[in-house]
């Protein structure tokens, strides 16, 4: 089984070939790099492995939640190569991703993954690993208040991701009288396209594809613009676009 | 050459598939006015969104329509800029990737080359060198045209687009977004002469514009017949804004003729001074019927010819992307492998190429 796996989600820009379970892969730290960066990893990998498109089953990518314009681009690249190629597509949540990046660095199987949403909020959702090698829900992924985030009943979690980093007060401050014990702290964690491959290869097998067009970003925070109210003739006379990209 | 054009600076996904022999062979558009008319302006976020929901569905669409398969394609081209950062990434994401994948060159576009290149689309193309007066919702210019990629600029407006004072105006005058056709339909049902705006910059040498007085003008002129309406009881039944139909109406077409008239009052000083035969018209605004045929009769007084794209390719599409991105891949110009966007990219900064 071969799959192409790319993520541009967060600070990270990675790509990651999965040829029957060996993973190679790219990855770079790059803040607003991705749209320069990633085709190039992409092309690198294939000629490293000797590999045509046409030898791939699949591709994958991280889906978000993450950066707006970071999800879209690796949703993007996504659509176009699956498109050109006729390939299936497996979305991989990037909150999930940090589960497996996780659970290769530490081998822990109960993680509590955030990632900085800005405008002081985080991505959340908690994650347990199954004995069928499958990552499993706990708590849904959303996006909420580091202060009000909703947690497991109990257990010893590893919490990973840059929500932690940002947030660590307010959300140790939350767990405190909760039956949740913290084993480990991982608050610069991030998603990369190797986890995504390997989370993919998993999805493979279970048939789990979706086609080119519906590759699409999952945002997670979708109120992104508020309806004016009637304006005034000189709020008119200013003004054309209304901003509200982050 | 077969190219494949995408278009995503703003609120239009654009697709087409451009064919150096046979012209156009098919065109999809889908339309983001519905989503941001309730927000009253376009929201970036939101357009962004919407272009990666539709950019492949459009893409399929466009192909099969031409009858053609994805691997005789020979080329893509896309906008590069300048735009809504967002909504360019969206479909510069897909175009770029998409050829490579097919193992084909892209080639990045400019949005207002586009634009400007859009007349040559139709039957009978301008040859170079021509004027060339664009005027859409974000710019309003006049270049001279030598060939593809030699542009000099030769006025600009200083503040507003005439496109975003039409869209302004329209919006005062309770017309809706987009403004620029809503206005021109109200116009039609008006009277000359009830009211006089005045042609800004028309009186001052150069060839720059200046729009943004006019909507001050218009809304100073809404108040006041307001507030005689209000005096003198009116018959007719009053908007929100105190006006009626007809005064909407008079205003419209007084805002329009005021325009027009300073458009094609340096049009015709550029034309002069450039001793030009050829005046191209493209962008948004040049849909406009009252536009055509006044500059229609100024370029025939001095016994040059007027061109403008179809109506359909006047606003955003992806026909003048594959166009232009067509006559630049057949020039040898392709782009490395990266995904490029850019919100500001200056149209004297481009490349220029040789016709032959
Ligand atoms: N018939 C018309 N009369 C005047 N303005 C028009 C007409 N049709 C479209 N427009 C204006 O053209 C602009 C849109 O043109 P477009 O070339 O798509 O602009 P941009 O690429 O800058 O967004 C809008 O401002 C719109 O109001």
């Amino acid at each position: 089984m071969k799959i192409l796996a790319i993520d541009t989600a967060t600070e990270a820009c990675s790509a990651a070939l999965s040829i029957d379970n060996e993973v190679i892969t790219r990855y770079q730290l790059a803040p607003r790099e991705h749209s320069r960066l990633i085709l190039k990893m992409i092309d690198r990998l294939m000629c490293e492995a000797e590999l045509s498109l046409s030898a791939l089953d699949a591709l994958a990518f991280g889906q978000g939640p993450g950066a707006f314009m970071g999800i879209r681009i690796a949703a993007g690249v996504t659509q176009g190569i699956a498109y050109a190629r006729d390939l299936p597509v497996i979305p991989v949540s990037n909150l999930m991703a940090i589960a497996e990046v996780t659970r290769k660095q530490t081998t822990a199987e109960h993680v509590l993954c955030a990632i900085d949403a800005r405008m002081k909020e985080i991505y959340w959702a908690a994650y347990q690993y199954n004995n069928q090698g499958e990552w499993m829900e706990v708590i849904d992924e959303c996006v909420c208040d580091p202060q009000t985030m909703i947690y497991p009943e109990h257990g010893r979690w590893t919490a990973a991701g840059t929500g932690w980093a940002s947030y660590i007060d307010s959300m140790t401050d939350r767990l405190k009288n909760s039956n949740i014990e913290i084993e480990t702290l991982l608050p610069a964690c991030l998603p990369s396209a190797a986890a995504i491959a390997r989370i993919a290869c998993h999805n493979y097998q279970h048939g789990r594809m979706v086609n080119a067009e519906q590759a699409q970003p999952v945002y997670l925070r979708n109120n992104v613009a508020s309806k004016p109210r009637q304006k005034t003739f000189m709020a008119l006379l200013n003004g054309n676009t209304i901003s509200s990209e982050s | 050459m077969i190219v494949l054009g995408i278009e995503s600076s703003c609120d239009e996904t654009g697709i087409a598939v451009y064919s150096s022999e046979e012209g156009l062979l098919a065109h999809a558009l889908h339309s983001q006015i519905a989503l941001h008319a309730e927000y009253g302006g376009v929201v970036p976020e939101l357009a962004s969104r919407d272009h990666i929901r539709y950019l492949i569905p459009l893409i399929k669409q466009a192909l099969a329509q031409a009858g053609i398969k994805k691997k005789t394609l020979d080329g893509v081209a896309y906008t590069a800029g300048p735009g809504l950062i967002g909504a360019l990434m969206s479909g510069a994401s897909v175009a770029r990737s998409l050829a490579w994948a097919l193992d084909i060159p892209a080639v990045e576009v400019h949005h207002m080359e586009g634009h400007l290149l859009a007349p040559m689309l139709e039957a009978r193309p301008p040859s170079f060198p021509f004027l060339a007066l664009l005027v859409s919702g974000g710019h309003t210019l006049l270049a001279d045209v030598k060939g593809i990629g030699q542009y000099a600029l030769l006025g600009q407006s200083l503040d507003d687009a005439a496109g975003e004072a039409f869209d302004k105006t329209a919006k005062l005058l309770g017309l809706g977004y987009p403004g620029g056709p809503a206005l021109a339909a109200a116009a039609k049902q008006g009277h000359a002469g009830y009211y006089h705006f005045p042609r800004p910059m028309v009186d001052r040498p150069g060839l720059d514009f200046s729009f943004s007085g006019l909507k001050t003008y218009a809304l100073n002129t809404m108040m006041k017949q307001a507030e005689k309406n209000l005096a003198e009881t009116v018959e007719h039944p009053l908007n929100a804004q105190g006006l009626t139909e007809q005064n909407v109406a008079d205003i419209a077409l007084a805002f329009e003729q005021a325009a027009v008239d300073t458009l094609v009052v340096k049009s015709q000083r550029a034309l002069i001074q450039q001793h030009c035969q050829r005046l191209v018209i493209a962008g948004g605004v040049s849909a406009n019927l009252r536009l055509r045929e006044q500059m229609g009769q100024m370029v025939k007084k001095h016994h040059a010819e007027l061109f403008y794209p179809a109506v359909e390719f006047c606003t955003d599409n992806g026909a003048m992307i594959a166009l232009a991105g067509c006559l630049r891949l057949q020039a040898g110009q392709m782009q490395p492998l990266e995904i490029a966007a850019r919100a500001r990219w200056s149209m004297q900064a481009l490349p220029s190429i040789n016709q032959t």
